[in-house]
């Protein structure tokens, strides 16, 4: 890197190193569910006949829907940076509030999805889920857990994104500094992309 | 910060960071304040804190053991106390301590910055840190007691105690967001505040070893904060994951905490690495020997020891070829730490050598971490792992590694910069007698843990047969000789930041890296003028001559 390159040590804004500390930060949340995956690959090996029954029960309508949810909220997301790269305010602020509305819908799919499962009693330390055999416990533990942690990041995320609203309406956010809008996309589309690969392995494979 | 504060006094000086307070007064000027100098203090006051604690449990832990039956504790508070020793004193002191003080207080300046890239998010890994820490101190206090699993939290044990594991896991879990974020923050200012002229191959070698660490800081902790999340699930909820009886598998659960455990101990020990890269050149007065050597070998340790960790679980019975597979690893990781140990001993040949206090514990460093890295090369071996797994002979080479190595490395650390930081000078005198009681306690409570491992003593054990006392007896002594020794030096230190020789020198030490050009204590902002770099670290123009020679042979 040559001197001109790293940034002036007098100027206190530093887009570069914010888009960057996002990037090691979002490593680092991906090793957080690489450690997740890890297990669900070794519990499906060990456990093969069993995550393919359990698997079959699961709603494929409900998981298409919020994966179509997602993936809209991640193109919106990108809409509303480069909208405000173009200056064009109430756009971009309009498609920030429809990605947080996406992310809402997706939470209350969510819930009629774990609701029903509940209703069927594949909650965890239920009489009907210890019954079955481990690998399905297992199977719905891994799927609580992940898919849960996932809804953990859509909120985490739901709230950046609030606050980017919020920054928008007060022009902090601007035609000449949206940084912060930036990094909150690549939040976003992280949170995204943990659910494309959620999706095969609960829901397409069975 | 503001520029009318910065008036000159009368020896042409500009008020320190201590005493420019910036827009708050009092405590919430230390509190809120997003200097790294400040927040590297407030590490200190915390971190050290802890430490006392932990120091507390284990001399109590080596009282117990005077005798072979019970002797002040019962069992259950005997099982509390290893585990609160070893949680504090790895997640709560070691694990954070390097980076959190002195890389705090010191990257930014080494660097030619005039803060972390990240003020604000330093704060708050702060903050996660103290509420960490206050959560491992409620688990003591309230109804349950402390965990008991041992620092491990091994399944299945730790999902069925009924001890206030949850509190104990929660704050490993915020510690190490803590980490994380200070990871993040590291990195990036290495990557974007490099002073004008600063390449990476220009960087002070203790600015390397924190980027290595950043990174392993980054990558490795997650995955202990998830496996410990899980723990947590699985006791909250009784979701199936680990536990046996819901078809988990405890042995996955040990490869996920080892993961991350065995590279921590490379965050434990690499940033002591670098400061006794720096410490050793000063105080020879002669150009660190191979540079990118060490520079390389830091990234080296990283990678390669993210690959190890099953050594750990020889015993569990996994499979053969995997065995052999980390075995071999295990050796090979020993490489890039002994290359570090060939270039500090290289620069001290012929160099001419100031037994200084900050010297003297970076020769104690030398010599303790090659004991516990060669007592850990021991148990790569499989089969003589088999015979000592779960003995004191674990217990004293992971002794010697994070003490003799990274607390040796944090009292060396503390002799250097100490000064620097407070701008008043400590007794050599006592800290040199203080070094030589520590050196010597050490030694006597720590080389009998070695013998008793090889004698077949099991670890965590209340209980042990009456011919092990002997060594017992003997490591209680070294215990009650080390404290001396710690109480003798903090003493020593803490008089100084009161009442000591006030020092306005910038060079303390004779020192090349950027920290000896600011004023001592340094400003708010550190720099009037942001320096340019135009030399290698480590140039001392003692012997430009020889250097020169060097360079024509290189
Ligand atoms: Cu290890």
């Amino acid at each position: 890197m040559s001197a001109e390159n790293q940034a002036s040590v007098h100027v206190h804004r530093d887009d570069v190193a914010t888009k960057m500390g996002m990037w090691f930060f979002l490593f680092s949340e991906l090793l957080l569910f690489g450690g997740l995956f890890l297990m669900y690959s070794v519990y499906r090996y060990t456990h093969q006949h069993d995550f393919h029954i359990a698997a079959e029960g699961m709603n494929i309508f409900l998981g298409t829907a919020n994966t179509i949810i997602l993936l809209t909220s991640s193109l919106t997301m990108a809409l509303a940076i480069t909208a405000m790269q173009k200056g064009k305010k109430i756009l971009s602020l309009s498609l920030q509030i429809i990605t947080f509305l996406f992310g809402l819908a997706f939470l209350v799919n969510k819930f009629f999805e774990w609701s029903a499962e509940f209703r069927e009693g594949n909650y965890p330390g239920s009489p009907i889920l210890t019954a079955k055999p481990s690998g399905q416990i297992l199977y719905y533990g891994l799927y609580y857990t992940m898919v849960g942690l996932h809804g953990v990041h859509v909120i985490a995320g739901m709230t950046v994104i609030a606050f980017m609203i919020r920054f928008t309406i007060k022009g902090i956010i601007t035609k000449d500094n949206y940084v912060k809008l930036e990094a909150a996309g690549l939040y976003w589309h992280l949170v995204d992309i943990i659910w494309i690969f959620l999706f095969p392995l609960f829901y397409l494979i069975t | 910060m503001s520029s009318n504060s910065l008036a000159v006094d009368k020896s042409g000086n500009l008020p320190s960071y201590l005493i420019d307070e910036g827009k708050r007064k009092g405590i919430l000027a230390w509190l809120l304040s997003t200097d790294h100098k400040r927040i590297g203090i407030m590490y200190m006051i915390a971190l050290l804190s802890f430490f006392a604690v932990g120091v507390t449990l284990g001399f109590l832990i080596r009282l117990e053991l005077l005798t072979p039956q019970g002797t002040i504790v019962n069992p259950q508070a005997y099982n509390e106390f290893f585990t609160l020793h070893g949680v504090i004193m790895i997640f709560i002191v070691v694990v954070p301590a390097i980076p959190s003080i002195f890389g705090n207080f010191f990257l930014p300046i080494m660097l030619g910055a005039k803060d972390v890239a990240f003020p604000r998010l330093n704060l708050l890994s702060w903050y996660l840190y103290v509420v960490g820490s206050i959560m491992i101190l409620l688990s003591i206090v309230l109804p349950g007691g402390a965990a008991d699993t041992g620092w491990t939290f091994y399944i299945p044990y730790s999902v069925r105690t009924g001890t206030n594991m949850i509190f104990t896991l929660t704050a490993v879990f915020i510690l190490g967001f803590s980490s994380i974020l200070t990871g993040v923050n590291f990195l990036t200012t290495i990557h974007r505040l490099r002073a004008p002229g600063m390449g990476w191959f220009k960087m002070p070698l203790f600015a390397w070893s924190l980027y290595a660490t950043g990174w392993i800081q980054v990558l490795a902790t997650p995955i202990v904060g998830i496996t410990l999340l899980l723990v947590i699930i699985e006791r909250v909820f009784g979701v199936g994951l680990f536990d046996p009886t819901l078809g988990g598998d405890p042995i996955l659960f040990q490869h996920m905490f080892w993961m991350y455990s065995h590279p921590a101990v490379y965050i434990i020990i690499v940033p002591a690495m670098g400061v006794i890269s720096e410490i050793i050149p000063v105080f020879s007065r002669r150009t660190i020997f191979g540079y990118k050597f060490i520079a390389f070998s830091s990234i080296g340790i990283a990678v390669f020891g993210s690959l190890v960790w099953a050594h750990h679980m020889f015993a569990v019975g996994m499979s053969n070829n995997a065995e052999f597979v980390f075995s071999l690893l295990t050796f090979l990781v020993a490489i890039p730490s002994a290359i570090k140990v060939f270039n500090w001993t290289a620069t001290l040949y012929k160099g001419s050598i100031e037994l200084e206090p900050p010297m003297l514990y970076a020769l104690a460093f030398i010599f303790l971490f090659s004991i516990g890295g060669l007592t850990g090369i021991i148990q790569g071996a499989l089969n003589v792992d088999i015979y000592l797994t779960d003995t004191y002979f674990i217990v004293g080479h992971i002794h010697y590694v994070v003490f003799g190595g990274t607390g040796i490395g944090i009292f060396a650390a503390l002799h250097y910069w100490l000064p620097k930081m407070f701008g008043r000078m400590y007794n050599k005198k006592v800290a040199k007698v203080a070094f030589w009681i520590i050196f010597v306690g050490f030694n006597i409570l720590y080389f009998p843990f070695l013998i008793l491992g090889w004698l077949g003593m099991p670890r965590r054990s209340y209980h042990y047969l009456p011919r092990f006392q002997v060594y017992h007896v003997i490591a209680t002594v070294g215990s009650w000789i080390l404290v001396l020794g710690l109480i003798i030096m903090f003493f020593n230190l803490l008089k100084s930041i009161r009442s000591g020789k006030v020092v306005t020198e910038k060079n303390i030490w004779g020192g090349e890296s950027l920290e000896w050009q600011t004023q001592t204590p340094p400003i708010t902002e550190n720099f009037v003028d942001i320096p340019v770099v135009n030399e290698a670290p480590y140039e001392y123009k003692q012997n430009e001559e020889e250097f020169l020679e060097k360079e024509e042979v290189l």
